[in-house]
């Protein structure tokens, strides 16, 4: 994609914990993720990975512990705030793709709204059903819907959960496509993924959680392909 | 102002998806109606007695409708975790519990209008002469049902049994609208109405001490 | 431990002596005779009830602000205990329009008004109930709390506007209706009392709440072994 972004910024994890009630999600999580790394963050499910990511996309708020963007001198807000891309598309079914596009875009109080709505429209491929409601959207167009939304503010790092989930083939290759562009502009990644697929291909780091604990970690030694199959059956 | 420019922008929003569906419009005109009419099957009032009793049943029936009305509006946002994106994308999370109000309040005041006519003509009270001042008697209660209602509507959303516990955490709490409101617009209905300045007024002050509530407390309701 | 076990010994002594107080010591009253002794438990009560409401909205307040689930606890035993005294309110009031009115219940407003009270309370209780996670039924609850607390006096102010609208028999008399110095000082031993024993009974939730949540949490230690 296009999408001009602000300087590279890193994602850093001090000590986070993360308890509800007296389950403790997440154990003093420390990692850091470079500026324009495209990290991937593997585990069962249950490990903790959609915790941690909705953390780091101030979705919820840490027990314990700092959450910081390096590299990025200004609090995170604007531009510092990631891109969050979840479960669910976070837009309104009874609204058209344009509809909602706008609607975040003029909230986030982002420059010629309208515009930008349109151009990312453009870019997802979602152009030619702009005026469709996103309840008529298939698995894969939800997705596109999704991503735009969490680009609408050009964020420096973009997070995604299991972004891959119940794309077709043709979706995954897209995806892949736009992962790799927007890396190579600048934005750092960082997804949660099960298994090795087109889109794992991408990563250049890999941390693994487990019951909330970091037990793996590309930059100390581990590879790769054993982060993301550990474990497997 | 950031605040309001957002209130308008998602209040544009509120409006938008409720026009397309209409569902919570007809539901709740539909429910008002039935009650209504249920209620003068239970009591079957003369003439005099519905000028006394009919006011009252006018506004319980509001409140019920009310009640139900206001449910999805959390749990609307929770089925694409909209929520969670709103508050991402809003520097002032109140702007989002007063554009659910504003559309709330306006929902609530239009079901009200419709229904008039039919109230007047059922229990047979004229409503024409006092109007304006029935209109904002109406106005008030219903601004003081959607503050309350759209706050702890927040609240239930993340509970369990949320359809039975809303009413429940609502009715109470909502005792001094319909006292008032109710006694207000009995003597604004009466045979030689007064209008009841001390009951308007304190209408406006159960909006002004919710609001301000509502206003200090949104960051903590919207919380995760 | 010992204290908790003084503090409840006093109030049982203090809550016995002003019950010998107000059969023995305060004169009977003139127009209603011995029924009217009730007074005294049930004015003290609503005192000691509204009371342990305050300490419920203070300990919701903290909660939102600072977090500690030791405010929680506060806010549950102020809410129950409150409640319990509050049930005492709504039982006595009838009780004593019985004789006097011979009937059970006149929508009398501060009776309607502590009615509506006890619905606020029993809908904070309900709520904890269907909030199955500790830091969100505390949060929650504190809110609610907090705008039920708020809504107080906005329901007696507008009952009691109503009323003056509609007026009806008034339970126990107007407000200040002539109590000679020996009633109104076993009044005010009463509501001592009372105060006495809603601080013991808060102790006693409190300390009853704050295990139950170790050993809910020591439970979930040991299920995640």
């Amino acid at each position: 994609m296009s999408s001009l972004h602000p300087p590279p910024t890193g994602l850093r994890f001090e000590n986070i914990d993360k308890r509800y009630g007296g389950l403790l999600a997440l154990r003093r999580v420390s990692f850091e993720i470079a500026a324009g790394e495209c990290a991937v963050l593997a585990g069962r499910n249950g490990s903790g990975k959609t915790t941690l990511l909705r953390i780091a996309g101030q979705i919820v708020r840490p027990t314990h512990g700092k959450l910081s963007f390096p590299g990025d001198g200004r609090r995170p807000q604007g531009h510092s705030r990631p891109g969050y891309v979840g479960h669910s598309t976070m837009v309104y079914d009874e609204l058209t793709a344009e509809e909602n596009l706008l609607l975040f875009a003029k909230l986030q109080k982002v420059e010629s709204p309208a515009a930008r709505a349109e151009g990312l429209l453009l870019e997802v491929g979602l152009y030619e059903r702009r005026d469709s409601l996103v309840r008529t959207f298939s698995r894969g167009m939800r997705q596109r819907i999704a991503i735009a939304r969490a680009l609408i503010h050009r964020p420096s790092v973009l997070l995604l959960d299991e972004p891959a989930t119940g794309l077709d083939p043709l979706g995954i290759t897209w995806l892949a496509n736009s992962l790799r562009e927007l890396n190579r502009s600048g934005c750092t990644i960082v997804m949660s993924l099960h298994g090795e697929s087109e889109i794992s291909a991408l990563a250049t780091r890999a941390v693994r959680l487990d019951a909330g604990s970091v037990i793996a970690d590309t930059k100390t030694g581990a590879s790769l392909r054993d982060i993301l199959m550990f474990g497997a059956a | 102002m950031s605040l309001l420019s957002n209130t308008a922008v998602l209040l544009g929003k509120e409006l938008r998806t409720e026009f397309r569906s209409r569902e919570l419009l007809t539901t709740t005109v539909v429910f008002i109606l039935v009650v209504l009419i249920l209620f003068s099957f239970a009591i079957s009032p003369t003439s005099e007695e519905s000028r006394e009793f009919g006011p009252g049943l006018l506004w319980l029936a509001i409140l019920f409708a009310a009640s139900l009305m206001l449910q999805p509006c959390f749990l609307r946002e929770q089925s694409n975790d909209t929520l969670s994106s709103l508050r991402l994308a809003v520097s002032d999370p109140f702007s989002i519990f007063l554009a659910k109000l504003a559309a709330n309040t306006l929902f609530l005041l239009v079901t009200e209008v419709l229904m008039l006519p039919l109230f007047a003509v059922f229990y047979n009270i004229p409503i024409l002469p006092e109007l304006h001042y029935l209109l904002l008697v109406l106005f008030l209660g219903s601004l003081g049902i959607s503050i309350a209602g759209t706050a702890l509507s927040a609240i239930s959303a993340q509970a369990r049994m949320r359809e039975l516990l809303l009413p429940l955490l609502l009715l109470p709490l909502l005792t001094p609208v319909l006292v008032v409101s109710a006694t207000v617009s009995v003597a604004l209905l009466d045979r030689q109405p007064i209008v009841q300045w001390k009951g308007i007024a304190f209408l406006g002050v159960f909006d002004l001490v919710f609001l301000t509530a509502l206003w200090l407390f949104s960051e903590y309701l919207l919380e995760e | 431990m010992t204290k908790r076990v003084i503090l409840a010994a006093v109030a049982i002594l203090l809550v016995i002596a002003s019950a010998y107080a107000s059969f023995y010591i305060a004169p009977t009253e003139r127009t209603m005779g011995v029924i009217q002794r009730i007074f005294y438990f049930h004015v003290a009560s609503a005192w000691a009830g509204f009371s342990a409401f305050l300490i419920c909205f203070v300990g919701n307040l903290f909660y939102v602000w600072k977090r500690k689930q030791q405010y929680d606890w506060l806010g549950v035993s102020g809410a129950e205990v409150g409640l319990a005294f509050t049930t005492v309110v709504l039982i006595t009031g009838p009780i004593w329009a019985h004789p006097v009115w011979g009937i059970w219940w006149t929508w009398d407003a501060r009776l309607t008004s502590t009615f509506v009270l006890w619905l606020l309370y029993v809908s904070y209780l309900l709520l904890r109930t269907l909030v199955e996670e500790p830091d969100r039924r505390a949060l929650l609850s504190s809110l609610f709390g907090i705008f039920a607390f708020i809504d107080v006096p906005l329901v007696f102010g507008a009952i009691r506007w109503w009323r003056t609208q509609h007026p009806q028999p008034v339970i126990m008399g107007g407000p200040g209706s002539g109590l000679d110095p020996t009633m109104k000082a076993v009044f005010f031993f009463s509501a001592f009392a009372m105060h006495v024993l809603m601080v013991s009974l808060i102790v006693e939730r409190y300390a009853l709440e704050k295990m139950q949540t170790e050993a809910d949490f020591l439970a979930r230690e040991v299920e995640v072994q």
